[in-house]
């Protein structure tokens, strides 16, 4: 048995998009345990609903993490209808849901090309975010933005996308899925990405159910937690959606995952333009929140389920804002997929978790 | 296999006029809606003040005495809220980015007197009495 010794690992480091301290402590090549340390960036975001009004919090809310922005404001928008007993229109609601499967095209995409990039793919890091700033272009075409949206708020949507720029839209996601499906052959075939991926950082399913893990991370496992099964919101609108399941519990498994659902989430946004029915896009909220009315609410980001709990006190601030968010669930994961593998496979391990650090320290 | 088909799309895009612009050389054209910066009409604003509580980023500054609206662009996230609210639409969200500046400083525009004199007089008179 070799010497024990520990080696720091972030929170400054190339394969870590955001800021997660890891001590490892290793024997040899083997790392026998890792110690995770995170809050290097909060910055108490829960708390600032005390202090913004509930309608301008929209625009904190997609500020928790650039890569999810849509997604949070959703949620957050989501929790306060419910509060307020608000009808969100329909055509509001699946414009919602296409935005946020574009959103997750989006995040899936920025992540195959982290993790090509991670084992020196650069070729196919290139191609994949060549593809994603389409992707982002839709998202100017559509709301204005590329990466914070600002396109929800409280009872809908702040603008109308039109009939024209929909068209556009869809046409832009056929050829997208055309392109991407060639880049996806690369991801899966390749044996390259194989040697790098195939049995490593293995999490069974009893332990990805024990660790309480979510999103794709679990879903590699067998775990099926994908909030969108369960129809809340404009999911319910799905006319069938079966989630994507992998048994491998490896790094390849967690890729395939988000391979899949890169043209999963293509199909529901070109289902939902195709199903548009003309209509207005919001209602108007005015007043505060009743004091004591609650709500909880369930959201499935890229990297997995987001719960959201809100408190009203009778006024146009909250008593309570609670976000739990997937990347914090999956610590404990990453923890154990960490240990026992190569250094080397270190940062192969935590890309494919795809943490999102932002999002866990709000 | 998946290499082949990756080698001939690296292959074909050598032939590509390039996916990336050369900014600042070729500007690329903004689609309509972008969200670039904002621009107020100050003849009529009415220097309400309700922008400067919709604004989720405290990045405008009514000042009624000096007849002052300013905004901090620095501050701006552009999140359209104020244009939203403003009763007169005297506020607009302009496609343009806004340009480059080599120190932090708020836009200040100043509201001339004259537009309504009379009415601000007279309340002042009213309040006063
Ligand atoms: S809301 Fe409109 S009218 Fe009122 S101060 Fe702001 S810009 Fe002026
Ligand atoms: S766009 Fe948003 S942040 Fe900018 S001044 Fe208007 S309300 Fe404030």
């Amino acid at each position: 048995m070799g010497k024990r010794s520990v080696i720091p690992f972030g929170p400054q480091h190339p394969v870590l998009p955001e800021p997660v301290h890891l001590d490892l402590a290793v024997e040899d090549e083997k790392v026998v345990k890792a110690i995770p340390q995170i809050g290097f960036i909060h910055r108490g975001l829960e708390k600032l609903t005390e202090t913004h009004d509930y309608q301008n919090y929209v625009y904190v809310a997609e500020r928790i993490c650039g890569i999810c922005s849509f997604g949070h404001s959703l949620g957050y928008c989501e929790t306060i209808e419910q509060m307020m007993d608000v009808d969100v229109p329909m055509r509001a609601q699946k414009i919602r849901v296409m935005l946020h499967e574009i959103s997750r095209i989006q995040s899936h995409l920025l992540w195959l090309g982290l993790t090509a990039d991670a084992f020196g793919f650069e070729s196919l890091f290139m191609h994949v975010w060549r593809l994603r700033e389409n992707v982002l272009d839709i998202f100017e075409m559509t709301t204005g933005g590329r990466v914070i949206l600002s396109i929800n708020k409280v009872g809908g949507l702040v603008r109308d996308i039109s009939d024209d720029v929909l068209s556009q839209v869809e046409s832009k996601l056929v050829s997208l899925k055309d392109e991407y499906q060639q880049i996806e052959k690369t991801f899966l075939s390749n044996s390259s990405v194989k040697s790098r991926t195939v049995g490593v950082g293995v999490i069974s399913h009893d332990q990805a159910e024990n660790l309480g893990m979510v999103g794709p991370f679990a879903r590699a496992s067998h775990v099926n937690n994908d909030v969108r099964c369960l129809g809340i919101g404009g999911y319910r609108l799905l006319s069938d959606f079966v989630p994507i399941l992998d048994t491998t519990g490896d790094c390849y498994g967690r890729i395939r995952v988000r391979c899949k659902e890169v043209v999963q989430s293509i199909d529901i946004a070109l289902e939902m333009i195709r199903s548009l029915s003309s209509g207005s896009v919001s209602v108007d909220v005015k007043g505060p929140i009743p004091d004591g009315a609650q709500a909880v609410n369930l959201l499935e980001q890229p990297r997995g389920e987001c719960f959201y709990y809100s408190l009203g006190n009778g006024t146009q601030y909250l008593e309570r804002m609670r976000m739990r968010t997937p990347s914090s669930e999956n610590l404990a994961g990453m923890v154990a997929a960490l240990q026992g593998c190569d250094l080397a496979d270190v940062n192969m391990i935590i890309l494919t978790i795809d943490p999102c650090i932002s999002c866990t320290e709000r | 296999m998946g290499m082949f088909e990756l080698g001939g799309m690296t292959l074909k895009w050598l032939f590509h006029k390039p996916a990336t612009k050369q900014y600042p050389q070729v500007q690329v054209p903004p689609y309509p809606g972008r969200r670039g910066h904002i621009e107020n009409d100050i003849q009529t604003c009415i220097l309400c003040s309700r922008c400067v509580k919709g604004c989720p980023a405290d990045a405008l500054e009514v000042d009624r005495k000096n007849r002052t609206w300013s905004i901090n662009l620095y501050r701006c996230i552009q999140c359209e809220n104020c244009v939203r609210v403003c009763p007169t639409h005297s506020l607009t969200m302009s496609e343009e980015l806004a340009g480059p500046t080599t120190h932090i400083s708020a836009i200040v525009h100043t509201k001339p007197e004259d537009t309504s004199k009379k009415k601000v007089s007279k309340n002042d008179s009213s309040k006063q009495s």
